[in-house]
């Protein structure tokens, strides 16, 4: 094998645009993707949480911007990635259990997770105009 | 000697990365406690809705709400910073960015932590 080529154009294991998107493996993208938007969205918590502790005049100030239409269109994003972060992080600790490995249980956790998450945040959000 | 145990014994467990299970077992407990710290935010925050300024200091400055405060900015950022490692390693491989990388995520979680902290603190103690 003195001529292959080893920097190049190998032959490489088939990735994502391969395969049919199944709702595992969409789930399993999705767990990625909220957890990288939390990362950046603890901005927004820091802000707050500073703007508090600042003053009244500043807290006011982003308090308006958070209740915003754009504020809360994001926050409503910010919400549902959390919730579907954590729904699918209890199916990882179900895994790390050594459980939901079989073919029913991961459809049925893949399938819970998303239902749970768009309603959760649905609910979350009706009780927060209620109380608010 | 110093030590009893012999070299195979020191390294066993440890795997390529030479840090065992360490980050895998990390993630994992403050997953966990996450799950918890995460439900009380969320309840604060929802329960805070269109609060005025006032009202949401007399919120953080009870202690009881300052702790907790503190125990979701501790694990949480814990949490990301770990979970952010990965995503870099994964997809990052030039040793030069990922050098980078891992250090501005460092860095990052630092500041977004110190600074929650500084200000739960600075609202509990009266400031």
């Amino acid at each position: 094998m003195s001529n292959a080529d080893l920097r190049g154009n190998r032959p490489l294991s088939p990735h994502l645009q391969i395969y049919k998107p199944i709702l595992t493996m969409v789930m399993s993208i999705l767990h990625r993707i909220t957890g990288a938007a939390l990362y950046f969205g603890t901005i927004l918590l820091a802000w707050w949480l500073i703007a508090a502790a600042a003053g009244p005049d500043y807290f006011d100030f982003v308090n308006d911007l958070y209740g915003s239409i754009l504020g809360r269109l994001v926050l409503f994003g910010f919400t549902w990635a959390l919730v579907h972060h954590m729904l699918g992080g209890l199916r990882h600790l179900v895994w790390a259990m050594g459980k939901g490995f079989g073919k029913e249980a991961r459809e049925w956790m893949a399938k819970a997770t998303i239902i749970g998450s768009v309603s959760l945040t649905l609910i979350l959000w009706i009780i927060g105009y209620v109380v608010g | 000697m110093k030590d009893m145990r012999t070299p195979l014994n020191k390294v066993r467990g440890l795997g390529s990365a030479k840090e065992g299970t360490d980050h895998f077992w990390k993630q994992h407990v403050t997953a966990f406690a996450n799950v918890f710290l995460i439900c009380f935010f969320v309840i604060m925050v929802i329960s805070m809705q269109g609060s005025s300024h006032d009202d949401v200091i007399e919120t953080l400055r009870n202690p009881l709400v300052s702790i907790v405060l503190l125990l979701v900015i501790l694990s949480g950022v814990y949490h990301m910073k770990l979970g952010m490692q990965v995503i870099i390693e994964d997809y990052i491989h030039s040793d030069g960015l990922k050098f980078l990388s891992l250090m501005a995520n460092t860095f990052f979680c630092a500041f977004i932590g110190f600074g929650c902290i500084f200000a739960v603190l600075k609202i509990g103690f009266g400031g």
